[in-house]
């Protein structure tokens, strides 16, 4: 599995991917779904804003299904799907674009400033776990369900 | 309408700089350390910050705080770096992954929001 699912220049599939025959295609499809992905966050941030001095569910959400998701796809990249514009899109672009790292600064920084600082503290250290735990579940499960299963032997004779 | 398309603008730009930024970093100082993310999480952290300092105006809070800011930075990639530095027994640099991400960018925005102050006046 790569280290960074970005990209992981540790990788020849992903140092090769600049190379000026695939550029514009690669970074179009980055850019164009890093706009689905950010559009989809404006989304639900429009439809569930943010009570002042509340808890950030709507980002915390965001960023923690992201999160799964990433998991999801890192392991699908590596082990079912083979297209070379698969992790840029979905992964770079539309998870990159979906999950925000400013905007969950952004709102601790707010949550002190309206002075709520335990519930800053709250969004801080809970987006972090549950970020990193929807990470390794999300890849164990799948890792699971993709898991190479043992082929059914039928001994001679044996009825099908 | 206007917001979508400014977000959708800002995001266009920033997603594609993430991954350019993390690659010329990864060129330059190859490293198990993700420092690529890391710079792009704390320089998203710094420009929001400076965007809460300024008035209020929703247009550039759709385009540089939503799109550009949110697409440049990322929490999937952090958090799966961070997965996958532990899974590879490189618990200290997952901590100091952690750790450096919160703190300089809480850092970052406390800078961009003083900054956006003094500019303001």
């Amino acid at each position: 599995m790569p280290m960074n699912c970005d990209v992981d220049l540790a990788i020849p599939a992903h140092r090769a991917e600049m190379h000026p025959s695939s550029r514009w295609a690669l970074l179009g499809v980055i850019s164009a779904g890093g706009v689905l992905g950010a559009l989809a966050r404006y989304a639900l941030e429009t439809a569930f804003p943010r009570p002042a001095g509340t808890f950030g569910w709507t980002v915390f959400t965001i960023n923690v299904v992201g999160c799964a998701l990433i998991g999801i796809l890192m392991v699908l990249v590596q082990r079912v799907w083979r297209g070379q514009l698969i992790r840029p899109f979905l992964g770079v672009g539309v998870l990159g674009g979906f999950t925000t790292f400013s905007t969950y600064i952004g709102d601790i920084q707010v949550m002190i400033a309206e002075g709520h600082p335990r519930t800053a503290l709250a969004y801080l250290a809970g987006t972090l776990f549950a970020a990193l735990l929807a990470v390794w579940a999300a890849m164990e499960l799948t890792i699971w369900l993709v898991r190479p299963r043992a082929p059914v032997i039928h001994a001679p004779g044996q009825r099908r | 309408m206007t917001l979508l398309l400014l977000v959708a603008l800002g995001a266009a730009v920033g997603a594609p700089l993430r991954y350019l930024t993390d690659r010329a970093i990864q060129t330059r100082h190859p490293s198990l350390f993700p420092w690529g993310t890391l710079a792009v999480n704390v320089a998203g952290a710094l420009v929001l910050g400076f965007v809460l300092g300024l008035p209020p105006a929703n247009g550039l809070m759709a385009l540089v705080g939503t799109g550009f800011c949110g697409a440049l930075t990322t929490y999937s990639t952090f958090s799966y770096e961070t997965v996958r530095l532990i899974q590879d027994g490189s618990r200290l640099y997952a901590l100091v992954n952690l750790t450096a991400s919160i703190v300089a960018g809480l850092g970052a925005a406390v800078l961009g929001y003083a900054a956006a102050g003094a500019v303001v006046g």
